[in-house]
Order: C-alpha cells, then structure tokens, then sequence
C-alpha cells in the first residue's frame, strides 16, 4: 500500500491528476448547486410540521455532513502524514482546514437561525450543538498552529498531532443525539432503519449533498495547487539566498 | 521493525488510548452530558425541589389547561408524567403530543415550574399530505423515544 500511495504523493503527479479532475469540479458543482437549490427551494414539498422553515435544512444538514466528512479527512491524511512522510499528505489537510472551518461555521449559524423558529432558541449547550462548536475550535486550533511555526517540517508534525486528537470528536458529534438526551433531534438520513425522511424531502437534500461535495473537490484542488507552488517557491527562494 | 512502521504503530496505540480516555470521561460525566432529564429519571433519581433543572418529554394527549398566559400541562415519557406550569409565550410547535424541554424546578408541591420551554421536534420530515395520509391509515406513529 505504501507504494501505491507514493505513486499518488508525488506532487508533479498529483498536479497531472487533479488538473485534470478540475473541470469536472466546476461544472459538477455548478449543476449541482444550481439543480439543488431549485430542488429545496421551489419543488420540495413544506413540512407537515415545521411548514417551510425545513428549507433551512437543506442548506443545514449538508454543511454538518461536510464539516465532518473534511474532519475525517484531515484527520487520516494526517496519520498519512506523520507516518509515511509524504508531503502532498500534509499540504491536504492543511488546504482542507480552512473550507472544513467554513462548512461548520455554516452549520452553526443555520442550525441557529433554524433553532429560533423551531425550538425557540438560537442556541443550548446540549451534546450536539457544544461537540459541533468544538469541532469549530478544532479547525482554528489546527490553522492556527500551522502558522505558528516558522519551519514548514515541524508545524506540519504538530498540527497532524493535533487534527489526530481532535478526530475522537467525530464519532462523539455523530453519536451525540443517540448517546445522550439532546434538544437536537436524532439522525435523519443515517440511520439503522433506513432514512426517516420522505422521499420528496430527501432527494433535495442529498443533491445538496452531492453539490456541496463537488465544491469541496473543486475549491481543494485549487487550494492544494497553491500550497504546492508555494512550497516550491520557497524552496527556489532558499536555493537563491544559499548562491548568493 | 522500519521507521515507519514503528511510526505507525505509535499513532495507532496513541489513537487507541485516546479513544479509551475519551470514552472513560464521557461515560464519567455522563450525568452532565445530558440536556434533560426524563420524567422516568426522576422517578430513579428524585430532584428536591428548588434545585433547578430540565425536564424533557412528549406533552401528554389531553394535558393541556390555559388560563390566561399561564399553561397547565403534563410531561411524560409514556411511563412516568410530571405535571406542569408555565407562565408566559410558548414555541410554535408546542402542542400535545409534541416533544417538549421545560427548564425550572419543582416546588414542594411536586409541581414543576418551568420557566422557559423549547418544542423539540422529531427526526421524521414528510410532507402534509402524506402525514394525514397516514394519520387516516393509522400507521401514525406518535414519538417512540424522546
């Protein structure tokens, strides 16, 4: 496996590769998110309950999923990291944190408006919603010590050990609303007994979800690209300064 | 045993000891954890009155009495139910049978007073005709857990 991987980690390949996913990116995510919204906003049918406040879900739900799934991410690519050194691994996580950081921002506050109406409160410290806000700190605590270390080799160590620590979070905010009595109601779409949605409310929300994903790749393969040239404009810079 | 392997094996027994410590710290502070409590708790574990809490359960069927801005209703969890008051505005989705979380104490009485509700709303989203279609079929099922 070890091989195969570096197949992938060198970075002139990795360039090739998403060079040529990058199109795909763009134009997935702009019919996506363009279909999505149509679907959410005008076809879906309201709630027989909450009426047409559910809509905030399909921009809610896909933003936590998000959050989570780019947490995981971060968190293995890390591991890929630390123990076999590859250095497209690192820049990975470190090109994910910040769109990570944007998706659980984005949970917060629409949960938030969607708890106003619904609940009667914009915000409670229950399992859900404090493991959720944690989960915010950790993606700042992760940027933060990436740019607190003038050595690229040893913040990249430090923050992988840190995006390892935080990851026990994930499943604790998955399995928060079935753990312990929460406001949050339990899972929707995931769940043992097959998705509690009906299907006219689902299928927006997992075009959603798709189109979110989309932007993911897309704004990552850009961010990744950066982190790439950047590093090897240092290192030019480095080798210039050693000549003089 | 390689660099790297010893690497991974560090990582992988790191890993394995936070998961240990996590899951012995949540499990201690369980009691916290929790946003509410259940009428059925109460009943294992009694709260004096006074002491302030929350209490969380379905607004039993045929509960609710309104004088004027005070409510009268029960919270119940289909085993135990607690009775009720409130004095002031209520969410939108309160109503019977809806998932409620109260926050107040009891008074001596065994009354609990709550000074603030939230509705709490379940994991189900379907649209209105398909909810009295089968209200009508009689495959509604009310709120199993809470």
């Amino acid at each position: 496996m070890a091989i195969d991987l570096h197949k992938y980690a060198n970075p002139k390949r990795f360039l090739a590769i998403t060079a040529a996913i990058y199109p795909w990116s763009v134009w997935l995510t702009v019919l996506l998110l363009v279909s999505g919204l149509y679907l959410s906003l005008f076809v879906a049918p309201p709630d027989y309950q909450q009426g047409d406040t559910v809509r905030i879900m399909f921009v809610h739900v896909p933003a936590a999923w998000m959050a989570l799934m780019i947490y995981t991410m971060m968190a293995v690519s890390s591991a890929v990291g630390l123990i076999w050194k590859h250095p497209v691994a690192d820049l990975t996580a470190k090109a994910a944190a910040p769109i990570g950081a944007c998706f659980t921002f984005l949970a917060l506050v629409t949960g938030s408006l969607w708890g106003q109406p619904m609940w009667g409160t914009f915000w409670v410290w229950d399992a859900r919603l404090t493991s959720m806000l944690i989960l915010f700190f950790l993606y700042l605590g992760y940027m933060a010590v990436w740019e607190s270390f003038d050595d690229p080799a040893k913040a990249a160590k430090a923050a992988a050990i840190l995006a390892l620590v935080g990851v026990v979070n994930v499943p604790i905010i998955r399995f928060s609303v079935d753990w312990w009595n929460t406001l949050h109601q339990p899972a929707s779409v995931a769940t043992m007994s097959g998705p509690k949605i009906h299907s006219s409310i689902l299928i927006p929300l997992l075009v959603m979800g798709l189109a979110y994903t989309a932007f993911f790749v897309m704004v990552l393969i850009i961010r990744v690209k950066a982190e790439i040239l950047q590093r090897r404009l240092r290192v030019l810079q480095v080798s210039e300064l050693r000549e003089r | 045993m390689t660099r790297k392997k010893r690497r991974l094996y560090f990582v992988l027994s790191g890993m394995c000891v936070l998961a240990i410590a996590a899951a012995l710290v949540l499990t201690s502070f369980e009691d916290s954890l929790v946003f509410f409590r259940s009428p059925s708790d109460l009943v294992e574990k009694p709260m004096p009155a006074g002491r302030n809490f929350r209490l969380g359960g379905l607004v039993e069927e045929g509960s609710v009495e309104k004088d004027g801005v005070v409510t009268r209703f029960r919270v119940t969890d289909l085993n135990e139910s607690v009775p009720v008051t409130f004095e002031g505005l209520l969410p939108d989705l309160f109503r019977e049978g809806q998932g409620v979380v109260t926050e107040g104490a009891f008074t001596d009485d065994g009354v609990f007073v709550a000074s603030n509700v939230l509705a709490k709303h379940d994991e189900n989203y379907m649209p209105p005709e398909v909810a009295e279609a089968l209200k009508k079929s009689g495959q509604w099922k009310p709120e199993a857990k809470n």
